[in-house]
Parts: structure tokens; C-alpha cells; sequence
């Protein structure tokens, strides 16, 4: 026992004491090396292959602005939807879900079979884009593996055809605008999504945000200067009086002159924003801003306006029109009632191209393009529409007699309906020009004066015999209001002349005369039947529109005089 | 002096316990928060959403067309005529 005891003294064991030491040590420099090497020279990949496991990047998502007309009214909203994707490989896993699939998704099994397996190389596939997310949540609810759903956002239109034309829209299946208002103001409207780097926990939930990448930028929303109670108001208008004349097409800008707001701006065709997939491109042109026309008659007022600027004229002015022809060079025209001397407003009120010539040849070309150009007339508006047309008004120093008598009654130059409104508007604002604007303007627009405020005034006056009972406009009149206005009936150009059977049947006006709010112009493409004269087609629709669109201003009449006495009641009187 | 520190070495190993489950606690609280939050922030998503379609859903009512429609079929509404108008002056 003692002699064991001896065999085991520590002196004894001194050499495996040091090996296992040494086996210590060695162990210890080993993982001090494999340590230095993991945080030296792997840490890089070993930090991001982490990351991949528990960190993500999570979309912060935004939408784009709303478009609201003047009083608040939604015209344009974005709405989430959920788009259904599916990584094929997963979902053929187990193939016999499919039918549910099909089911839920409201497609033919058959259809999403060939789809899945004709797509097994692809780790995406759309299933059913832009799905209402109740539906959409009822198909993530089955829990088949390899179904995902993504949050998009789709653009509604709640008022539809009445807006179609001025909104435009978007892109199908992107933020993105592609016409109308919605491309004006893409980048206004226009939203960016934002990013964030986040710690998942392993129910996929975000416990931990570990930076910004970058803040959601959400649209912004845009007010239009669009009155939507009076856009519709002309569309209804507008539509009926297409369907009753058997149009092809009209367009209706209602301005406000205070402003130089648009307050309506409708068209015929029509399409429905929400559900285009049936219409031709060509529908979805805003003709108001896009499409040139001649203006014919609708012209005079300015010719006229000229002439009294040149100084050779009055308001009381009496004109010549012989024997109702005139010869200038080659051509004779003709008016269709012999008028004999007749003053201005006379000319206008019935609309005489005899009368008009010689005003016109009477002037300076170069006066006359002066006016013409402070009008508006071969300029864009700045409305800011996109693809609006500056029209077309040749140089004077182009033009020779022949043109400068044409111009008089409104052929040889080509406007927009909008430029006609704008032009309109700038006699009703007493010779003051204010920039035509889609957005609301609240306060005050200054404006630019561009035309004498008498003689301006005097076109007023001198207009509002168009409307009178004798006038080629009166019914455009209104109970009440005071209207000044021009008819026009113009033939349509065709390759190498004019088409004599073909007419765009216009109205052009302000109200209330004698202290004027609204610029409208009515035009109506081709009517072929019950009528074309501007007086008969357009003419209706704008006393309609107006009629309403006043009301709804709440302008104060002007015209009560004109009343019938039993209309007006005194107050103290009534019952 | 050495009963001093071992005193020291006590309070030490203490405080470092306690504040090793501050830790703890602190970090749990953070994360529970922020779930918090995340769920807030998807709430208030999800009523901004709503109300989106709320808003959209009340203009679909209202188009003015299906109101003119209503006033005049099913409520019998009509705009007076010219002559049944009067026009009160003060």
C-alpha cells in the first residue's frame, strides 16, 4: 500500500502532467486561430450570411395622391389591391391543391396547371394581378406553400366617363401616369416607396428596425380647378345633345374669368377610366385642349375687336354691305340676308361675312395679328394639358387680301376649344389675359392686361345682340342672365377644300354680360340631323349648362329686368 | 482590507447580475414595444385604407348621375318650369 503509494508521487507523474498541459495549450492556440480567422478574415461573409438569415429589407409602401375636384370631391383615389404570385416549384410540390387554388382564385384549373408547369423553371409567376384583397386574403387563408400575395395599388375613378377626358389615368399595372392630368402632374402625384432594414424573428415578424434606407414619400394630392357638379352638368348635356344631332363628337370648357380656372371640360366620345380595355386609343384624346379646329363666325367678336382698336370704328359705326356680296380678287362671297347698312352689332347679330370682310380689309395686317395674337389665338393657353395645341395663326406678313378676308369669318386659322374659351374669357375679363389654370386658384389673379377695357366692354354690349331675339344665338339666352355670345357654323376642311356638308355647329359666350364670371364654348362635331347651324346645336346645350352652372356659382342675375313682371316678387309682397 | 474587498467583490458581482437582467429586460421590452408599434402602424394602414374605400364606396353612391337618376324616376323631382319661378327682391 505504501510502496503504491510511493509509485504515485506527483514526481512521477510530472511528464503527463506537462503533455496534458501541452494537449491544453495546443487545444487553446487552436481556437485562438480558428477565432482569428473567423473575425479576421471570414467576418465579412459570416456577417452578411447572418444577415441573410434574420435581417431583411421591408418595403414601406406609399400611394399615390388623390385628385380632387375644386370642392373636395374624390375624382381620382388609389385603392390597395393584392396581387396573387405563386414560385411554381413550391406549389407543384404538392399538385393536388390546385383545384382549391383554382377555386379560390375564380380561374379554370386547367388554366393554372399549364401555367404552374410550364413555368416550373421560374421561381415567380403572377397568378391573378390586382385581386380585391378579401378575396385575395381568402386564397393566402388556404396556406398552400408557394402562394404569395404583394400589395399593389389600383387607381379608381368614382365619377368615370364624366372625368375620363381631363384625369387620363395611369398605367395599367404601375404608379405611372400615361394621360391627362394624372401624366400633367405625375410627378407631383407620383409616390415613392420607402425601405427599411428590420430583425425578423423566426414567425417572420419585424422585432427590431435596424435603419431607414429610405422614408416612404407618399403623393401629393392635387385640387383641380374642376367643379365636378358642373362637369357633369355639361357632360350630360353635351351627351344628349351628340345622341339628338347624330355628332361624331363635342366638347364643352366652361372658364372661370375671374381666374382663368377651367371649371368644366368635357367631351363626346366619352370612355369609362375604370374599364378602357375595350376602347381605341384615339377615344382617349381630351379634343378640348388637343384638337385644332377653324372657328368660323365664332371668330367675329375679335375681328370686330380690332377694328374698334384700329380707331376707324365706333360702337355705333354703321358698315356697308352693299347688296350682301363682296369681290375680293377672284372671289365673290355672299351673306344670307341682304343688310344693307347696318352697324356693327347688327353684322354680328346676324352673323354677316359681307360685313365682316370689310371691317377686316379695312385694317393693317399687322394691327389685326396683334389683336389677334393678344387674344390668345396661335399660342398655347398654359393650362399645362399635355399635347395641348398651340393652334395656328399664320405670320401677317404672310397673308394677302384673300386671307385677311377669309380670317374675318374664321377660316385660315385653327384654335382648340380651350384657346376659344380662353380668348372669350380675356373679352369678358375687360381686355385682361389671366393664365388658364387646372389647379385651384385661391385669391386674386392679377392677370395681364392685353386689350383696351372700353372697347372690350363694347364687345360686350355689341355681342349680347347675338342673343337677342332677332340674333343668330338666341337660344343661348337665359331667364335672368344676360348673356353676350357667338354662334358659329364652320365647314370642315378637307384635302384640297372645304367639306360643304360637313359642319362643326359652335357656340362661344360669357355670362352674365354685364358683369362676366363664366367663358363657355360649346362645339359639336358633324350633327347630322335636326340641324347644324351653331345657333340651333350648340346654342341649346350652352343655355343649359350655363343655366346651371350659374346657379351653382351662385352668380347674382343681371337680367331681371328682362323678366316677365309676375316672376319677380317683393319681398314684403310674397307669399 | 481584505474583508473590504471581498465586499467589494460581492457588490461587483451584484451589480453586474442586475444589470446583465436590465439587459434582458430592457431588450425585451424594446422588442415588444416595437411589435407594438408595428402592429399600430399596420392598423392605422389599414384604416387609412379603409377609409380610402369608404371615401371611394361614398362617391360611388353619390355620382351625380345615379342621384338625377333617382331624383327623377323614383322620387318623381322635377326642376320647376320658367313661369313657376319667383324670383324674391328684398
Amino acid at each position: 500500500m505504501n510502496r503504491e503509494r510511493q509509485a504515485f508521487s506527483v514526481e512521477q507523474f510530472r511528464g503527463r502532467g506537462r503533455f496534458v498541459l501541452l494537449l491544453l495549450l495546443l487545444a487553446a492556440a487552436g481556437l485562438i486561430a480558428r477565432a482569428v480567422q473567423l473575425q479576421w478574415f471570414n467576418q465579412d461573409f459570416l456577417e452578411s450570411q447572418g444577415d441573410a438569415r434574420f435581417t431583411r429589407v421591408a418595403k414601406l409602401s406609399a400611394n399615390r395622391g388623390s385628385i380632387y375636384d375644386r370642392n373636395g370631391e374624390p375624382l381620382a383615389v388609389s385603392s390597395p389591391v393584392d396581387t396573387v404570385w405563386a414560385n411554381p416549384q413550391e406549389v407543384m410540390k404538392a399538385p393536388d391543391q390546385i383545384p382549391r387554388l383554382a377555386e379560390a382564385l375564380n380561374r379554370d384549373t386547367k388554366w393554372l396547371t399549364q401555367l404552374l408547369t410550364s413555368t416550373l423553371d421560374r421561381e415567380f409567376v403572377y397568378l391573378v394581378r390586382h385581386m380585391n384583397p378579401a378575396a385575395a386574403s381568402q386564397v393566402k387563408a388556404l396556406g398552400i406553400p408557394g402562394i404569395y400575395l404583394l400589395r399593389e395599388y389600383r387607381r379608381y375613378y368614382p365619377a368615370g366617363e364624366v372625368t375620363g377626358h381631363l384625369l387620363g389615368f395611369t398605367k395599367k399595372y404601375e404608379d405611372m401616369g400615361q394621360e391627362g392630368l394624372e401624366l400633367a402632374y405625375d410627378r407631383r402625384l407620383g409616390a415613392e416607396a420607402g425601405a427599411k432594414r428590420v430583425i425578423q424573428d423566426r414567425y417572420g415578424r419585424y422585432v427590431e428596425d435596424v435603419e431607414a434606407i429610405r422614408a416612404p414619400r407618399p403623393g401629393e394630392d392635387l385640387h383641380t380647378s374642376i367643379d365636378l357638379r358642373i362637369q357633369y352638368l355639361a357632360y350630360r348635356e353635351l351627351k344628349a345633345a351628340v345622341q339628338q344631332h347624330r355628332a361624331k363628337a363635342g366638347t364643352v370648357v366652361i372658364l372661370d374669368i375671374e381666374t382663368g380656372e377651367v371649371l368644366a371640360m368635357v367631351n363626346q366620345p366619352a370612355y369609362n377610366p375604370n374599364d378602357r380595355d375595350q376602347v381605341t386609343t384615339a377615344r382617349y384624346r381630351n379634343r378640348a385642349a388637343t384638337d385644332i379646329f377653324e372657328p368660323g363666325s365664332s371668330m367675329k367678336p375679335f375681328i370686330a375687336a380690332a377694328a374698334l382698336a384700329s380707331g376707324q370704328f365706333r360702337r355705333d359705326s354703321m358698315v356697308d354691305t352693299e347688296n350682301g356680296m363682296v369681290r375680293v380678287g377672284a372671289k365673290t362671297f355672299e351673306d344670307h340676308d341682304k343688310l344693307g347698312r347696318a352697324p356693327i352689332s347688327t353684322i354680328l347679330a346676324k352673323s354677316s361675312n359681307v360685313g365682316m370682310i370689310k371691317l377686316a380689309l379695312s385694317l393693317q395686317p399687322e394691327a389685326m395679328h396683334t389683336t389677334l395674337s393678344a387674344f390668345g389665338f396661335g399660342q398655347v393657353s398654359g393650362s399645362g394639358f399635355p399635347g395641348e395645341s398651340a393652334g395656328l395663326l399664320s405670320h401677317h406678313s404672310q397673308w394677302r387680301r384673300i386671307n385677311q378676308a377669309t380670317l374675318s369669318f374664321g377660316y385660315g386659322l385653327s384654335v382648340t376649344p380651350l384657346q376659344l374659351a380662353h380668348a372669350y374669357s380675356i373679352l369678358g375679363a375687360g381686355g385682361v389675359s389671366r393664365p388658364v389654370s387646372l389647379r385651384r386658384v385661391d385669391g386674386e389673379v392679377a392677370g395681364r392686361r392685353v386689350f383696351p377695357e372700353n372697347i372690350s366692354r363694347d364687345m360686350l354690349v355689341m355681342m349680347e345682340a347675338v342673343v337677342s331675339q332677332e340674333g343668330t344665338g338666341n337660344r343661348a339666352a337665359l331667364a335672368g342672365y344676360r348673356v353676350a355670345g357667338k354662334t358659329g357654323t364652320a365647314w370642315k376642311a378637307a384635302a384640297g377644300g372645304y367639306n360643304t356638308d360637313k359642319y362643326l355647329s359652335i357656340f362661344a359666350g360669357v355670362v352674365p354680360a354685364t358683369r362676366p364670371k363664366l367663358a363657355a364654348v360649346v362645339m359639336i362635331d358633324e350633327p347630322s340631323s335636326g340641324g347644324y347651324y351653331g345657333g340651333v346645336v350648340a346654342a341649346p346645350v350652352f343655355a343649359n349648362v350655363l343655366a346651371g352652372a350659374l346657379r351653382l356659382m351662385a352668380v347674382p342675375p343681371d337680367g331681371l329686368d328682362r323678366l316677365p313682371a309676375t316672376t319677380l316678387v317683393h319681398a314684403t309682397t310674397a307669399p | 482590507m481584505k474583508r473590504l474587498s471581498h465586499f467589494f467583490l460581492v457588490m461587483g458581482a451584484a451589480g453586474a447580475f442586475a444589470s446583465a437582467l436590465g439587459v434582458i429586460w430592457s431588450k425585451h421590452q424594446a422588442r415588444t414595444m416595437f411589435i407594438e408599434l408595428q402592429q399600430l402602424t399596420m392598423q392605422r394602414d389599414q384604416i387609412n385604407i379603409e377609409w380610402g374605400q369608404l371615401k371611394l364606396e361614398q362617391s360611388a353612391w353619390a355620382t351625380h348621375g345615379r342621384v338625377e337618376k333617382m331624383a327623377r324616376a323614383d322620387l318623381k323631382l322635377v326642376i320647376p318650369k320658367a313661369e313657376d319661378v319667383r324670383l324674391v327682391q328684398p
